[in-house]
Protein backbone atom coordinates (compact mmCIF):
# COMPACT_ATOMS: atom_id res chain seq x y z
CA UNK A 1 0.00 0.00 0.00
CA UNK A 2 2.24 2.34 0.33
CA UNK A 3 4.47 4.36 -1.88
CA UNK A 4 8.08 5.30 -2.40
CA UNK A 5 7.32 9.45 -1.07
CA UNK A 6 8.51 11.22 -4.34
CA UNK A 7 6.19 9.12 -6.54
CA UNK A 8 3.05 10.01 -3.76
CA UNK A 9 4.21 13.51 -4.04
CA UNK A 10 3.70 13.84 -7.58
CA UNK A 11 1.10 11.72 -8.12
CA UNK A 12 -0.58 13.99 -5.29
CA UNK A 13 0.43 16.86 -7.38
CA UNK A 14 -0.77 15.80 -10.72
CA UNK A 15 -3.91 15.63 -9.04
CA UNK A 16 -4.12 18.89 -7.72
CA UNK A 17 -3.08 19.86 -11.35
CA UNK A 18 -5.89 18.41 -13.12
CA UNK A 19 -8.69 19.22 -10.21
CA UNK A 20 -7.56 23.68 -10.75
CA UNK A 21 -7.09 23.09 -14.27
CA UNK A 22 -10.75 21.77 -14.38
CA UNK A 23 -12.41 24.71 -11.57
CA UNK A 24 -10.11 27.37 -13.96
CA UNK A 25 -12.08 26.18 -17.17
CA UNK A 26 -14.97 25.80 -15.13
CA UNK A 27 -14.61 29.44 -14.21
CA UNK A 28 -13.57 31.19 -17.28
CA UNK A 29 -16.84 29.67 -19.04
CA UNK A 30 -19.15 30.49 -16.04
CA UNK A 31 -17.57 34.11 -16.01
CA UNK A 32 -16.89 34.90 -19.30
CA UNK A 33 -19.22 32.63 -21.74
CA UNK A 34 -18.48 31.91 -25.56
CA UNK A 35 -20.69 35.21 -26.40
CA UNK A 36 -19.14 38.01 -28.53
CA UNK A 37 -14.70 37.72 -27.37
CA UNK A 38 -15.60 35.02 -24.51
CA UNK A 39 -12.29 34.70 -22.61
CA UNK A 40 -10.35 37.39 -24.18
CA UNK A 41 -12.47 39.79 -21.33
CA UNK A 42 -10.11 37.89 -19.03
CA UNK A 43 -7.56 40.81 -19.74
CA UNK A 44 -9.58 43.22 -21.75
CA UNK A 45 -11.28 43.87 -18.67
CA UNK A 46 -8.54 45.40 -16.45
CA UNK A 47 -6.76 46.81 -19.70
CA UNK A 48 -9.75 49.02 -19.87
CA UNK A 49 -10.07 49.72 -16.48
CA UNK A 50 -6.46 51.08 -16.97
CA UNK A 51 -6.35 52.84 -19.90
CA UNK A 52 -9.16 54.85 -18.87
CA UNK A 53 -7.57 55.81 -15.72
CA UNK A 54 -4.44 56.99 -18.30
CA UNK A 55 -6.71 58.71 -20.48
CA UNK A 56 -8.13 60.61 -17.09
CA UNK A 57 -5.00 61.12 -15.54
CA UNK A 58 -3.60 62.47 -18.93
CA UNK A 59 -6.36 64.97 -19.65
CA UNK A 60 -6.43 66.04 -15.85
CA UNK A 61 -2.71 66.45 -15.99
CA UNK A 62 -2.76 65.51 -12.55
CA UNK A 63 -0.34 66.35 -9.93
CA UNK A 64 1.99 63.22 -9.16
CA UNK A 65 5.41 65.29 -8.10
CA UNK A 66 7.68 63.82 -11.19
CA UNK A 67 8.82 64.18 -14.62
CA UNK A 68 7.30 60.85 -15.57
CA UNK A 69 4.98 61.16 -18.40
CA UNK A 70 1.55 60.45 -17.21
CA UNK A 71 0.58 57.10 -19.09
CA UNK A 72 3.92 55.35 -17.79
CA UNK A 73 2.58 56.55 -14.30
CA UNK A 74 -0.72 55.15 -14.81
CA UNK A 75 0.39 51.89 -16.20
CA UNK A 76 2.71 50.81 -13.66
CA UNK A 77 0.18 52.12 -10.87
CA UNK A 78 -3.04 50.81 -11.82
CA UNK A 79 -1.77 48.03 -13.23
CA UNK A 80 -0.66 46.77 -9.53
CA UNK A 81 -3.79 48.02 -7.82
CA UNK A 82 -5.89 45.49 -9.98
CA UNK A 83 -3.60 42.90 -9.22
CA UNK A 84 -3.82 43.04 -5.42
CA UNK A 85 -7.46 44.55 -5.13
CA UNK A 86 -9.01 42.02 -7.50
CA UNK A 87 -7.95 38.79 -6.04
CA UNK A 88 -9.47 39.25 -2.57
CA UNK A 89 -12.76 40.69 -4.48
CA UNK A 90 -13.19 37.32 -6.08
CA UNK A 91 -11.88 35.43 -3.04
CA UNK A 92 -14.34 36.75 -0.30
CA UNK A 93 -17.48 34.30 -0.95
CA UNK A 94 -16.15 31.74 -3.59
CA UNK A 95 -16.83 29.15 -1.29
CA UNK A 96 -20.76 28.89 -0.82
CA UNK A 97 -21.52 28.62 -4.52
CA UNK A 98 -18.51 25.88 -5.31
CA UNK A 99 -19.57 24.08 -2.39
CA UNK A 100 -20.83 21.17 -3.59
CA UNK A 101 -17.52 20.85 -5.68
CA UNK A 102 -16.10 19.01 -2.50
CA UNK A 103 -18.45 15.77 -3.49
CA UNK A 104 -15.69 14.92 -5.48
CA UNK A 105 -13.40 13.39 -3.30
CA UNK A 106 -9.95 15.41 -5.28
CA UNK A 107 -11.76 18.80 -4.73
CA UNK A 108 -10.84 20.77 -1.71
CA UNK A 109 -11.48 24.17 -0.92
CA UNK A 110 -8.10 25.33 -1.34
CA UNK A 111 -8.53 24.26 -4.93
CA UNK A 112 -11.33 26.70 -5.87
CA UNK A 113 -9.41 29.29 -4.14
CA UNK A 114 -6.28 28.52 -6.09
CA UNK A 115 -8.43 28.29 -9.62
CA UNK A 116 -10.00 32.23 -8.64
CA UNK A 117 -6.75 33.71 -7.69
CA UNK A 118 -4.91 32.11 -10.43
CA UNK A 119 -7.02 33.59 -12.96
CA UNK A 120 -7.64 37.11 -11.25
CA UNK A 121 -3.35 37.01 -11.16
CA UNK A 122 -3.52 35.73 -14.71
CA UNK A 123 -5.88 38.52 -16.27
CA UNK A 124 -4.27 41.08 -14.60
CA UNK A 125 -0.50 40.18 -15.30
CA UNK A 126 -1.50 39.65 -19.32
CA UNK A 127 -3.23 42.97 -19.40
CA UNK A 128 0.09 44.93 -17.96
CA UNK A 129 1.77 43.13 -20.42
CA UNK A 130 0.02 43.47 -23.20
CA UNK A 131 -0.48 47.63 -22.76
CA UNK A 132 3.23 47.55 -21.66
CA UNK A 133 4.05 46.45 -25.19
CA UNK A 134 1.51 48.73 -27.16
CA UNK A 135 2.86 51.55 -24.88
CA UNK A 136 6.37 51.41 -26.08
CA UNK A 137 5.16 50.23 -29.65
CA UNK A 138 3.59 53.43 -29.99
CA UNK A 139 6.32 55.18 -28.04
CA UNK A 140 4.74 56.57 -25.18
CA UNK A 141 6.75 55.05 -22.84
CA UNK A 142 10.45 53.70 -23.08
CA UNK A 143 10.91 50.17 -22.38
CA UNK A 144 11.45 49.04 -18.64
CA UNK A 145 15.07 49.62 -17.23
CA UNK A 146 15.29 46.25 -15.47
CA UNK A 147 12.79 43.65 -16.53
CA UNK A 148 14.13 41.26 -14.10
CA UNK A 149 13.52 43.55 -11.49
CA UNK A 150 10.03 44.81 -12.41
CA UNK A 151 9.13 40.75 -12.71
CA UNK A 152 10.52 40.15 -9.41
CA UNK A 153 8.10 43.29 -7.80
CA UNK A 154 5.19 42.38 -9.92
CA UNK A 155 5.59 38.71 -8.04
CA UNK A 156 5.57 40.51 -4.94
CA UNK A 157 2.48 42.52 -5.50
CA UNK A 158 0.85 38.96 -6.56
CA UNK A 159 1.85 36.99 -3.28
CA UNK A 160 0.58 39.94 -1.31
CA UNK A 161 -3.30 40.08 -3.35
CA UNK A 162 -2.85 35.79 -3.05
CA UNK A 163 -2.39 35.82 0.84
CA UNK A 164 -4.71 38.81 1.00
CA UNK A 165 -7.41 36.92 -0.98
CA UNK A 166 -6.67 33.69 0.93
CA UNK A 167 -6.70 35.41 4.01
CA UNK A 168 -9.80 37.45 3.30
CA UNK A 169 -11.91 34.47 1.78
CA UNK A 170 -11.29 31.90 4.26
CA UNK A 171 -12.13 34.86 7.07
CA UNK A 172 -14.97 35.86 4.92
CA UNK A 173 -16.51 32.13 5.61
CA UNK A 174 -16.93 32.57 9.19
CA UNK A 175 -17.67 36.27 9.09
CA UNK A 176 -19.57 38.56 7.03
CA UNK A 177 -18.25 41.40 8.48
CA UNK A 178 -15.40 40.80 6.31
CA UNK A 179 -17.41 41.65 2.76
CA UNK A 180 -19.10 44.29 4.73
CA UNK A 181 -15.80 45.81 5.53
CA UNK A 182 -13.56 44.82 2.26
CA UNK A 183 -15.75 47.23 -0.42
CA UNK A 184 -14.83 50.72 1.19
CA UNK A 185 -11.58 49.58 2.63
CA UNK A 186 -10.57 48.32 -1.42
CA UNK A 187 -11.82 52.17 -2.87
CA UNK A 188 -10.05 53.62 0.31
CA UNK A 189 -6.57 52.14 0.20
CA UNK A 190 -6.62 53.17 -3.28
CA UNK A 191 -5.40 56.70 -3.00
CA UNK A 192 -2.97 55.47 -0.51
CA UNK A 193 -1.48 52.46 -2.36
CA UNK A 194 1.36 54.33 -4.05
CA UNK A 195 -0.37 54.04 -7.31
CA UNK A 196 -1.39 57.91 -7.81
CA UNK A 197 2.13 59.31 -5.93
CA UNK A 198 5.64 58.42 -5.74
CA UNK A 199 6.34 57.83 -2.26
CA UNK A 200 9.68 60.24 -2.77
CA UNK A 201 7.10 63.27 -3.77
CA UNK A 202 5.46 63.24 0.08
CA UNK A 203 6.39 64.83 2.87
CA UNK A 204 9.02 62.75 5.23
CA UNK A 205 6.26 62.11 7.68
CA UNK A 206 4.09 61.02 5.89
CA UNK A 207 6.51 58.72 3.98
CA UNK A 208 7.00 56.62 6.81
CA UNK A 209 3.27 56.86 7.18
CA UNK A 210 2.67 55.36 3.87
CA UNK A 211 5.37 52.99 3.86
CA UNK A 212 3.22 50.47 6.63
CA UNK A 213 1.49 49.39 3.94
CA UNK A 214 3.10 46.80 2.01
CA UNK A 215 1.70 46.86 -1.75
CA UNK A 216 3.21 50.43 -1.44
CA UNK A 217 6.93 48.72 -1.88
CA UNK A 218 5.44 46.61 -4.39
CA UNK A 219 4.97 49.49 -7.05
CA UNK A 220 8.10 51.55 -5.82
CA UNK A 221 9.55 48.29 -6.91
CA UNK A 222 8.06 48.12 -10.29
CA UNK A 223 8.46 52.01 -11.19
CA UNK A 224 12.15 51.31 -9.85
CA UNK A 225 12.46 48.40 -12.49
CA UNK A 226 10.55 50.47 -15.21
CA UNK A 227 12.08 53.51 -15.11
CA UNK A 228 15.18 53.24 -12.89
CA UNK A 229 17.18 56.72 -12.76
CA UNK A 230 14.18 59.01 -13.39
CA UNK A 231 12.88 57.94 -10.38
CA UNK A 232 14.03 57.44 -6.53
CA UNK A 233 12.12 54.94 -5.04
CA UNK A 234 11.50 53.84 -1.48
CA UNK A 235 10.71 50.39 -0.79
CA UNK A 236 12.12 46.91 1.27
CA UNK A 237 10.84 43.68 -0.25
CA UNK A 238 11.86 42.22 2.84
CA UNK A 239 9.39 43.89 5.33
CA UNK A 240 6.82 42.95 2.26
CA UNK A 241 7.69 39.64 1.89
CA UNK A 242 7.43 39.52 5.91
CA UNK A 243 3.27 40.42 5.78
CA UNK A 244 2.73 38.65 2.92
CA UNK A 245 3.96 35.11 4.78
CA UNK A 246 2.39 35.95 7.75
CA UNK A 247 -0.96 36.48 6.27
CA UNK A 248 -0.32 33.08 4.22
CA UNK A 249 0.31 31.57 7.44
CA UNK A 250 -2.74 32.79 9.11
CA UNK A 251 -5.00 31.96 5.97
CA UNK A 252 -4.20 28.74 5.73
CA UNK A 253 -4.65 28.27 9.53
CA UNK A 254 -8.05 29.70 8.26
CA UNK A 255 -8.70 27.52 5.86
CA UNK A 256 -8.10 24.48 7.84
CA UNK A 257 -10.52 25.41 10.68
CA UNK A 258 -13.45 26.37 7.78
CA UNK A 259 -12.67 22.70 5.96
CA UNK A 260 -13.79 21.43 9.33
CA UNK A 261 -16.87 23.03 9.73
CA UNK A 262 -18.66 23.83 6.39
CA UNK A 263 -21.11 21.64 5.22
CA UNK A 264 -22.61 21.63 1.41
CA UNK A 265 -26.25 20.91 1.55
CA UNK B 1 -11.14 -0.26 1.39
CA UNK B 2 -12.83 2.09 3.36
CA UNK B 3 -12.47 2.46 6.95
CA UNK B 4 -14.39 4.85 9.49
CA UNK B 5 -12.66 4.60 12.80
CA UNK B 6 -14.48 5.79 16.12
CA UNK B 7 -16.08 8.79 13.91
CA UNK B 8 -17.94 11.14 15.70
CA UNK B 9 -19.53 13.97 13.74
CA UNK B 10 -21.59 17.41 15.61
CA UNK B 11 -22.57 20.31 14.13
CA UNK B 12 -22.78 23.80 15.87
CA UNK B 13 -26.05 25.16 16.32
CA UNK B 14 -27.71 28.17 18.50
CA UNK B 15 -27.94 25.64 21.16
CA UNK B 16 -24.63 24.47 20.92
CA UNK B 17 -22.93 21.26 20.02
CA UNK B 18 -25.57 18.86 18.31
CA UNK B 19 -24.87 15.17 18.24
CA UNK B 20 -25.36 13.46 15.44
CA UNK B 21 -23.82 10.35 16.30
CA UNK B 22 -20.62 9.14 17.77
CA UNK B 23 -17.94 6.49 17.68
CA UNK B 24 -18.99 5.34 14.41
CA UNK B 25 -17.12 2.17 13.25
CA UNK B 26 -17.32 1.09 9.52
CA UNK B 27 -14.95 -0.87 7.20
CA UNK B 28 -16.20 -1.78 3.21
CA UNK B 29 -14.19 -3.68 1.38
CA UNK B 30 -13.39 -3.60 -2.53
CA UNK B 31 -16.50 -5.86 -4.07
CA UNK B 32 -18.80 -5.35 -0.99
CA UNK B 33 -22.56 -4.63 -1.33
CA UNK B 34 -23.48 -2.49 2.01
CA UNK B 35 -26.35 -0.71 2.94
CA UNK B 36 -27.26 1.90 5.71
CA UNK B 37 -30.48 2.30 6.77
CA UNK B 38 -31.96 5.08 9.13
CA UNK B 39 -34.57 7.33 8.72
CA UNK B 40 -34.92 10.79 8.38
CA UNK B 41 -32.94 12.57 10.51
CA UNK B 42 -31.17 9.52 11.67
CA UNK B 43 -27.70 11.25 9.84
CA UNK B 44 -27.30 9.55 6.58
CA UNK B 45 -26.93 12.79 4.61
CA UNK B 46 -23.78 13.32 6.98
CA UNK B 47 -22.77 9.98 6.78
CA UNK B 48 -22.88 10.43 2.93
CA UNK B 49 -20.81 13.33 3.02
CA UNK B 50 -18.15 12.36 5.28
CA UNK B 51 -17.78 8.90 3.11
CA UNK B 52 -17.06 11.12 0.22
CA UNK B 53 -15.09 13.77 1.93
CA UNK B 54 -17.37 16.25 1.36
CA UNK B 55 -17.57 16.98 4.57
CA UNK B 56 -14.89 16.44 7.77
CA UNK B 57 -15.29 14.48 10.67
CA UNK B 58 -15.33 16.11 14.64
CA UNK B 59 -13.09 13.57 15.78
CA UNK B 60 -11.83 10.08 14.42
CA UNK B 61 -10.79 8.84 11.12
CA UNK B 62 -11.89 8.26 7.57
CA UNK B 63 -9.51 6.61 5.15
CA UNK B 64 -10.53 6.06 1.56
CA UNK B 65 -7.85 3.26 -0.52
CA UNK B 66 -10.14 3.30 -3.01
CA UNK B 67 -11.65 5.32 -4.83
CA UNK B 68 -15.13 6.72 -4.16
CA UNK B 69 -17.76 8.17 -6.21
CA UNK B 70 -19.40 11.16 -5.55
CA UNK B 71 -23.39 10.51 -4.56
CA UNK B 72 -24.71 8.51 -7.59
CA UNK B 73 -27.00 11.27 -9.53
CA UNK B 74 -26.06 14.32 -7.35
CA UNK B 75 -26.49 16.87 -9.54
CA UNK B 76 -26.29 19.49 -7.29
CA UNK B 77 -22.65 20.01 -8.32
CA UNK B 78 -23.81 21.12 -12.30
CA UNK B 79 -23.27 24.65 -13.25
CA UNK B 80 -26.38 25.82 -14.86
CA UNK B 81 -25.22 28.26 -17.26
CA UNK B 82 -22.71 25.39 -18.64
CA UNK B 83 -23.74 22.89 -21.43
CA UNK B 84 -24.30 19.00 -20.55
CA UNK B 85 -21.31 18.41 -22.44
CA UNK B 86 -19.39 21.17 -20.48
CA UNK B 87 -20.36 19.68 -17.52
CA UNK B 88 -19.70 16.29 -18.63
CA UNK B 89 -15.99 17.92 -19.86
CA UNK B 90 -15.60 19.40 -16.20
CA UNK B 91 -15.82 16.06 -14.62
CA UNK B 92 -13.41 14.26 -16.98
CA UNK B 93 -11.06 16.60 -16.16
CA UNK B 94 -11.18 16.44 -12.47
CA UNK B 95 -10.76 12.67 -12.64
CA UNK B 96 -8.30 12.55 -15.59
CA UNK B 97 -10.73 11.02 -18.06
CA UNK B 98 -10.52 11.68 -21.55
CA UNK B 99 -13.95 13.36 -22.28
CA UNK B 100 -13.75 12.67 -26.23
CA UNK B 101 -14.37 8.86 -25.53
CA UNK B 102 -17.47 9.11 -23.48
CA UNK B 103 -19.63 12.11 -25.48
CA UNK B 104 -21.21 9.13 -27.18
CA UNK B 105 -21.90 7.05 -24.45
CA UNK B 106 -23.27 10.22 -22.34
CA UNK B 107 -25.18 11.28 -25.55
CA UNK B 108 -26.84 7.91 -25.70
CA UNK B 109 -27.48 6.67 -22.29
CA UNK B 110 -28.93 10.69 -21.33
CA UNK B 111 -31.12 10.78 -24.06
CA UNK B 112 -30.75 14.39 -24.34
CA UNK B 113 -29.82 14.82 -27.53
CA UNK B 114 -29.65 18.11 -28.98
CA UNK B 115 -30.19 19.44 -25.46
CA UNK B 116 -26.41 18.07 -24.31
CA UNK B 117 -25.18 21.25 -26.09
CA UNK B 118 -27.54 23.17 -24.41
CA UNK B 119 -27.39 25.48 -20.69
CA UNK B 120 -28.41 22.79 -18.15
CA UNK B 121 -30.22 25.64 -16.81
CA UNK B 122 -33.05 24.82 -19.42
CA UNK B 123 -33.12 21.44 -18.45
CA UNK B 124 -36.21 20.03 -16.85
CA UNK B 125 -35.97 18.20 -13.21
CA UNK B 126 -35.83 14.61 -15.64
CA UNK B 127 -33.57 15.96 -17.87
CA UNK B 128 -30.98 16.61 -15.00
CA UNK B 129 -31.39 13.53 -13.02
CA UNK B 130 -31.04 11.72 -16.46
CA UNK B 131 -27.30 13.59 -17.32
CA UNK B 132 -26.55 13.10 -13.60
CA UNK B 133 -26.86 9.56 -13.95
CA UNK B 134 -24.76 8.90 -17.14
CA UNK B 135 -22.03 11.10 -16.13
CA UNK B 136 -21.90 9.10 -12.88
CA UNK B 137 -20.94 6.28 -15.53
CA UNK B 138 -18.20 7.81 -17.06
CA UNK B 139 -15.54 7.39 -14.17
CA UNK B 140 -14.55 3.59 -13.30
CA UNK B 141 -14.91 4.38 -9.37
CA UNK B 142 -14.13 1.13 -6.99
CA UNK B 143 -16.64 1.74 -4.85
CA UNK B 144 -20.29 3.71 -5.85
CA UNK B 145 -21.80 5.83 -3.16
CA UNK B 146 -25.75 5.69 -3.61
CA UNK B 147 -27.57 7.56 -1.91
CA UNK B 148 -31.45 6.96 -1.22
CA UNK B 149 -33.08 5.06 -4.25
CA UNK B 150 -31.68 5.43 -7.69
CA UNK B 151 -35.30 6.31 -9.42
CA UNK B 152 -34.59 7.98 -12.85
CA UNK B 153 -37.08 8.84 -15.13
CA UNK B 154 -39.69 6.49 -16.29
CA UNK B 155 -39.79 2.38 -15.81
CA UNK B 156 -37.96 1.80 -18.70
CA UNK B 157 -34.71 4.27 -18.23
CA UNK B 158 -34.66 2.95 -14.45
CA UNK B 159 -34.07 -0.40 -15.96
CA UNK B 160 -30.99 1.12 -17.85
CA UNK B 161 -29.72 2.35 -14.72
CA UNK B 162 -29.88 -1.03 -12.91
CA UNK B 163 -28.23 -2.92 -15.92
CA UNK B 164 -25.54 -0.59 -15.94
CA UNK B 165 -24.48 -0.34 -12.35
CA UNK B 166 -25.66 -3.52 -10.43
CA UNK B 167 -25.18 -6.20 -13.68
CA UNK B 168 -22.31 -4.21 -15.64
CA UNK B 169 -20.27 -2.96 -12.43
CA UNK B 170 -21.30 -5.52 -10.10
CA UNK B 171 -17.97 -6.27 -8.96
CA UNK B 172 -17.45 -2.54 -7.36
CA UNK B 173 -18.14 -1.92 -3.80
CA UNK B 174 -21.08 0.12 -2.91
CA UNK B 175 -22.72 2.10 -0.24
CA UNK B 176 -26.38 2.26 -0.45
CA UNK B 177 -27.83 4.64 2.28
CA UNK B 178 -31.63 4.68 2.45
CA UNK B 179 -34.60 4.43 4.69
CA UNK B 180 -36.13 1.70 2.79
CA UNK B 181 -35.15 -1.80 3.76
CA UNK B 182 -36.46 -3.97 0.90
CA UNK B 183 -34.03 -2.03 -1.63
CA UNK B 184 -31.34 -2.73 1.06
CA UNK B 185 -32.36 -6.35 1.02
CA UNK B 186 -32.67 -6.76 -3.19
CA UNK B 187 -28.92 -4.90 -3.44
CA UNK B 188 -27.13 -5.85 -0.13
CA UNK B 189 -24.50 -8.16 1.32
CA UNK B 190 -25.06 -6.78 4.93
CA UNK B 191 -26.41 -4.07 5.97
CA UNK B 192 -25.78 -1.27 9.32
CA UNK B 193 -28.54 1.04 10.98
CA UNK B 194 -28.24 4.23 11.66
CA UNK B 195 -30.75 4.95 14.82
CA UNK B 196 -30.16 7.06 18.39
CA UNK B 197 -26.22 8.79 17.77
CA UNK B 198 -24.59 5.43 16.63
CA UNK B 199 -24.44 2.90 13.87
CA UNK B 200 -25.33 -0.78 14.68
CA UNK B 201 -24.08 -4.01 13.08
CA UNK B 202 -25.69 -6.95 12.39
CA UNK B 203 -24.33 -10.25 11.33
CA UNK B 204 -26.82 -11.09 8.10
CA UNK B 205 -29.13 -8.99 6.28
CA UNK B 206 -31.91 -10.29 7.83
CA UNK B 207 -31.21 -8.53 11.80
CA UNK B 208 -30.59 -5.95 10.46
CA UNK B 209 -33.87 -6.02 8.86
CA UNK B 210 -35.52 -7.18 11.60
CA UNK B 211 -34.03 -4.63 14.02
CA UNK B 212 -34.95 -1.55 11.50
CA UNK B 213 -38.60 -2.85 11.08
CA UNK B 214 -39.26 -3.12 15.02
CA UNK B 215 -37.96 0.24 15.72
CA UNK B 216 -39.43 2.35 12.96
CA UNK B 217 -43.12 0.91 12.03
Amino acid sequence: MTEPGIRHLWRSLSIEGRVVHALLMREILTRYGRHNIGFLWLFVEPMMFTLGVTAIWTLLRSIHGSSLPIAAFALSGYSTVLLWRNMPSRCIGAIGPNLSLTYHSNVKLIDVFLARLLLEAGGATISFVVLSIVFIAVGLIDPPEDVLQVAWAWFMTAWFGFSLGLLLGTLSEDHEIIEKLWHPASYLLFPLSGAAFLVDSLPKAAQEWVLYLPMVHGVEAVREGYFGSAVRAHYDLGYMAAINMSMLILAMAQLRKISRTVVPQ
Amino acid sequence: MIQLSNVSKYYATRNGQTKIFEHVNLMVAPGEKIGILGRNGAGKSTMVRLISGAEQPTSGIVKRKMSVSWPLAFGGAFQGALTGLDNLRFICRIYGVDAEDKIQFVEEFSELGIYLREPVHTYSSGMRARLAFALSMVVEFDCFLIDEIVAVGDARFTDKCHHELFEKRADRAMIIVSHNPSYVREHCDRAVVLSGGGLHHFDDLQGAYDFYSAHYK
